[in-house]
């Protein structure tokens, strides 16, 4: 592979690990949210059958 | 927009994007010519260029969205500015490090500092950055809407600056594509530099969606908080 070759490929590859790793930070994220609106949730649930 | 094309848009951009980034990234492999001065190392452009005007479009649709805040008052498109900032401070540090490895390979260089296209790039990058120490320095409301609306509609003057740099400067060594009796390159190469052009805006399209729904459920569930506890 030629030095050329090498820095094209390097900064393709910059572009595809930054995508991957936006995909990886928004899926913890999901996550994060996920949880908390099951603890929420959870939260409302206490509330009512305490109310009722 | 109809509920499930609002629904559906970030997995629909998605889509299109990641079909248009292999159709663009084939094209500019397989199909586009080697350049006859920088050989294989000009591929580079098919990526640079396109990361570098969307990050130029995300800076004016940070603009457009924070004027509507100021003429509207409409406080939903302060979160719309915001986020459109956030790509376009992700896709300025994208246009930094690919603009570095072609400098690199091209001039020997990682970075020239007399070049004034780069450095009016650097500027309009960091003012951005900063964009976000000034919205955190400030408490959630009004106010710092405001204040980031004008900050971010001041920073959009600089594009025209960073953008026209290199037509107006003399003795450059980044070169001049676009010129004013169109683009100097070959009908295959311009088709090329289409296609990743709108792949790169179609996926920064998709992670602006994909962003916002995110920072609006969080500020949703916030107030879900507030008003349980």
């Amino acid at each position: 592979m030629s030095t050329g070759e090498k820095y094209l490929w390097a900064a393709y590859l910059v572009v595809f690990a930054a995508v991957l790793l936006y995909v990886v930070l928004i899926t913890l994220k999901v996550g994060r949210l996920e949880r908390e609106l099951a603890s929420l949730a959870e939260l409302a649930r206490d509330r009512e059958a305490r109310s009722g | 927009m109809s509920t499930s094309l609002r629904n559906n848009g970030p997995a629909l951009l998605s889509l299109t994007a990641a079909a248009l980034l292999v159709a663009g990234l084939s094209l500019a492999i397989f199909w586009a010519p080697e350049d006859a001065d920088q050989g294989i190392s000009q591929k580079i452009f098919y990526v640079h260029v396109p990361v570098a005007l969307t990050s130029y479009a995300a800076f004016f649709w940070a603009a457009w969205k924070a004027l509507r805040l100021l003429w509207k008052g409409d406080e939903r498109h302060d979160l719309e500015s915001y986020t459109a900032v956030h790509m376009g401070v992700i896709f300025g540090v994208l246009t930094l490090v690919t603009g570095s490895i072609w400098a690199k390979v091209s001039w020997g260089q990682w970075w020239v500092w007399s070049e004034r296209q780069l450095t009016l790039f650097l500027i309009l990058f960091l003012f951005y950055s900063a964009y976000f120490m000034l919205r955190y320095s400030t408490d959630p409301g009004p106010r710092r809407s405001r204040t980031s609306a004008v900050y971010a509609l001041f920073g959009v003057a600089l594009i025209p600056v960073s953008f026209m740099a290199i037509r107006l400067a003399e003795g450059l060594i980044h070169p001049v594509v676009f010129k004013r009796d169109g683009p100097d390159m070959e009908g295959s190469m311009f088709l090329t530099f289409c296609v990743c052009l709108a792949a790169m805006l179609a996926l920064a399209g998709a992670l602006y969606l994909i962003e916002l729904s995110g920072k609006r459920a969080d500020a949703s569930l916030r107030e879900l908080r507030e008003r349980l506890a």
